[in-house]
């Protein structure tokens, strides 16, 4: 029967790892502007863009 | 290199839309707004520098004309931002980094409103080494630019934005705070729900071998193992979750007010110190998931109700449309200052489109002045030198210099804003109806509890067993979760239907309206369309066709409507067209001298012949009629009303049947009679009504305990709609222009607006019939716990079916509700 309590330890390990990404997600401001990425998309990468995201 | 002028009957090179009052010239070649030049641009080989945006040219959208442009000569303009006070209170935030001065700033650009705008804001980092990155928000029309000081000053980034096209509009008054707040609480609540749903979720798990083996499950080393698992995880939803309503609770009782919140925090806290107690010392499965459950559901209720709607703002009051600084002539010299700091006295200048910011008297030019911020009239009236111009008007013509006779606060307009009517903040957080329900439930079940404790009293371990099961039987979780779902959910509604509300309490407050006031200019008349009457000498078909021909060379938007009515399509070459800013326009057709103006344009001396003519010109509405003459004889005039909205009548007599109507307006009376057809009697219709005596006039009727419900549109409505109970604003462009009011309803929608008003009462009535509901499952939670009969099973399944069903019920006979009125 312990093998269960060693599953569920770990399982609950796994989503909790899944929770705190989704706090750092909210966090960091993701779903504040849930529109313009949706247009960001759309436009073409320049390689000054890209040199600048970095 | 560009240059901006001012001209019609141009089409754009770039997108083919005709340019309206501003265009750019470059190259030879007309264009309508600086993206088009630049994207015209970028197609020529060399000068790129710009990426290829979409090919859909901002052009497209019908707004575009409603963006101004400013002309690029007014190169200090933006002057006052190099004033360091100032500057501080836009710049968010300024740190040292790698050797720059890394600042960051926020603002606010009404000109974005196509995909191409972010690609070009976007990218705007490219034509200068100073900004280091810009992030557009697209819905809140907002840029956040990162740039080195050191390099950039704020003003040039300004005049950046400016040249591209894309003007931003700086609003000291802005309260930035408010937003960030707003911001950071909706982070917590999407936090809150995320930690109470992982929480949930895993203890129900956990609960499952206890409710489907029942006595069988015997296994004790999991069956502890799991009650302490689920203790752990029942922690952070106890504390951290549940926080806010225990804090509120507390609040509340400090102020000695029993809001809903107080059984709630008893239910939670009932729930979570009985089931600790039946885990530690008995070992037995406590009630840890129906307390997760009813936070979670508790807190999804919260999100549903917060829709907000981002591109919408109302909350603002006049600063937000008044120039932030304004030029002022000293000795000839001329610099900018902030309006708050203009004297009586000072000589200031005002350019083309420029808001007058207090109250001034004209000198030397005339000026037409666009006062539809203010009272909704679309007719620009005439000033001449020596007359008041009051602040808020629009300056229509070439730049003019004014005196200032009143400070921007004390000025006709603005000191409607010294009422204590906007002092007063009433923000209630749920509806007066679940409050007054719950503060009876409240008292009712913990007098039940203490009843029932007593009864057991000598046996303390059943009496304290009974008073936390009659707690934990009778939390209102479904009395908690009706409101916000049912508001949330007919907010929606309404908002599909282009009435967007400002939260959805607003949805309470229409149910409990018994008396409805309305503005007349743009709110029951449309203050873009305009009936035109001609009277006079009858014309000629080739008369008509000359005249259209003349009109057809104007921007004005009388030439405009005047346009509109001579129906024909027959025109001529015009020679020597003339216009003169305020005055009116001329053109030579066939030999023929036409003119078309006001009085003193048409007939240099009014004591003229003309005689039957000039009543007519000394009346009312002389100021709006044009005058007509060919070869300095003076044929008739053209005179202007506005048109009543389409299918207003029907609404107002739809709901002269149930309320109480008035009308208000700062117009003179001639529409009386027309109007009183469809108000209930004379009285309620009050003309040359000022802003104060708007404000005083809905004071004056709620002391008669009346609910009032105003609708207006313009700046002078403001106090108006702020005193009122509710207050709705209408608009023909929802995003460009609303006093703050509860509620902005779209014009093209507004024939709807009985509907709105007898849905908002019918979602009321089905919040107290859930109201009912969820009482009948409280009789029977008592019922079975009064038996004994109350395990951790019935609670599991009672608590979630009662939550569910309520917001099941909610919502599906809202929608109904909906679907029977045609909404």
């Amino acid at each position: 029967m312990s093998v269960i309590i060693l599953l569920i330890t770990v399982s609950i390990i796994v989503a909790g790892s899944f929770l705190i990404a989704f706090i750092w997600s909210v966090k960091t401001g993701q779903y504040e502007d849930k529109y313009t990425p949706s247009v960001r998309i759309l436009l073409d990468d320049t390689e000054a863009g890209i040199k600048n995201k970095k | 290199m560009s240059k901006t002028t001012s001209k019609t009957g141009v089409k754009c090179h770039y997108c083919g839309n005709d340019c309206n009052e501003t265009f750019i010239r470059f190259k030879d070649k007309y264009f309508c707004r600086h993206d088009c030049k630049d994207e015209f641009e970028k197609s020529l080989p060399s000068l790129t520098s710009l990426p290829k945006a979409e090919s859909s040219c901002c052009c497209s959208s019908n707004e575009a004309t409603n963006i101004k442009i400013e002309d690029p000569a007014d190169q200090n303009k933006f002057n006052f931002l190099d004033d360091s006070e100032i500057r501080k209170k836009i710049v968010n935030q300024n740190r040292r980094y790698n050797g720059k001065n890394v600042t960051s700033v926020s603002l606010s650009i009404p000109g974005i409103h196509c995909t191409s705008c972010v690609g070009m804001l976007e990218n705007i980092y490219r034509t200068n080494p100073g900004i280091l990155s810009s992030k557009v928000e697209f819905l809140q029309k907002q840029i956040h630019i990162i740039f080195d000081s050191s390099v950039i000053s704020l003003k040039e980034i300004v005049k950046v934005l400016s040249d591209a096209g894309y003007e931003a509009k700086i609003d000291l008054h802005k309260d930035n705070e408010n937003s960030d707040k707003s911001k950071s609480s909706q982070k917590d609540l999407y936090i809150k729900i995320g930690v109470a749903g992982f929480c949930l979720g895993n203890i129900m798990l956990l609960s499952f071998p206890e409710y489907f083996s029942g006595e069988n499950f015997t296994d004790n080393t999991l069956k502890t193992f799991f009650n302490y698992l689920n203790i752990l995880l029942s922690l952070p939803v106890f504390f951290y979750c549940s926080s806010g309503y225990f804090k509120s609770a507390w609040s509340g009782l400090k102020q000695k007010v029993i809001s809903i919140d107080i059984p709630i925090s008893l239910g939670i806290t009932a729930l979570f110190v009985r089931s600790l107690y039946e885990i530690i010392f008995f070992n037995n499965a406590g009630y840890m998931d129906s307390m997760a459950g009813l936070v979670f559901f508790l807190l999804l209720g919260k999100l549903f109700q917060s829709k907000t709607y981002e591109s919408l703002n109302f909350e603002r009051d006049y600063r937000s449309y008044f120039p932030v600084s304004v030029t002022v002539i000293e000795d000839k010299i001329e610099r900018s200052i902030p309006v708050a700091n203009l004297r009586p006295g000072d000589r200031i200048l005002i350019r083309n489109n420029e808001i007058v910011p207090a109250d001034s008297i004209l000198f030397g030019k005339t000026s037409s002045v666009d006062y539809s911020f203010v009272s909704g009239e679309s007719i620009p009236e005439l000033k001449v030198a020596g007359e008041i111009i009051y602040a808020g008007g629009r300056h229509l013509g070439s730049s003019i210099e004014l005196e200032v006779i009143r400070t921007v606060s004390q000025s006709h307009l603005t000191k409607l804003w010294n009422d204590p009517a906007f002092k007063k903040n009433n923000t209630s957080k749920f509806s007066e109806l679940t409050d007054f329900v719950s503060k009876y439930f409240t008292i009712a079940v913990l007098a039940i509890a203490v009843t029932a404790a007593l009864y057991w009293l000598p046996d303390i371990n059943k009496a304290v067993n009974v008073f936390t099961t009659v707690l934990i039987v009778a939390c209102p979780c479904a009395l908690a979760l009706t409101t916000p779902f049912a508001f949330g959910n007919a907010q929606r509604i309404l908002g599909r239907n282009k009435f967007y509300l400002k939260n959805s309490s607003v949805v309470e407050n229409l149910a409990n309206v018994n008396s409805i006031v309305f503005d007349k200019t743009g709110t029951l008349t449309n203050s873009k369309d305009l009936t035109v009457t001609y009277s006079g000498v009858s014309l000629s078909t080739e008369e008509l066709a000359q005249i259209k021909t003349l009109v057809r060379n104007s921007s004005h938007p009388l030439s405009k409507n005047i346009y509109d009515f001579i129906d024909t399509d027959e025109y001529y070459e015009a020679e020597d067209f003339k216009e003169s800013v305020g005055e009116g326009i001329s053109c030579r057709i066939n030999g023929n001298d036409l003119k078309l103006g006001s009085v003193r344009f048409i007939v240099k001396d009014p004591d003229c012949s003309f005689k039957d003519l000039k009543k007519e010109y000394t009346g009312n509405a002389v100021s709006s009629n044009v005058f007509l003459s060919v070869n300095d004889s003076v044929k008739g005039y053209f005179s202007f009303r506005n048109k009543y909205r389409n299918g207003i009548m029907r609404v107002i007599e739809d709901l002269s049947e149930k309320y109480k109507l008035t009308l208000l307006s700062g117009d003179n009376n001639s529409e009386k009679e027309n109007l009183s057809k469809y108000f209930n009697n004379e009285s309620s219709l009050l003309f040359n009504q000022s802003p104060q005596d708007k404000l005083n006039y809905i004071k004056h009727l709620q002391s008669n305990g009346d609910n009032i419900l105003m609708i207006g549109d313009g700046l002078n409505d403001a106090g108006a709609l702020k005193q009122s109970n509710t207050g709705i604003t209408i608009s023909e462009d929802i995003t460009n222009f609303s006093p703050s009011c509860d509620a902005i309803a779209e014009a093209s929608e507004f024939s709807k607006f009985g509907k709105f008003m007898e849905f908002s009462r019918s979602t009321m009535n089905i919040i107290r019939v859930s109201f009912v509901i969820s009482f009948l499952y409280n009789v029977i939670g008592l019922y079975l716990a009064s038996t004994g009969v109350f395990s951790p099973l019935v609670a599991a399944i009672l608590m979630p079916l009662n939550s569910i069903s309520i917001v099941i019920f909610v919502t599906i006979a809202t929608n109904f509700s909906a679907k029977l009125k045609k909404l």
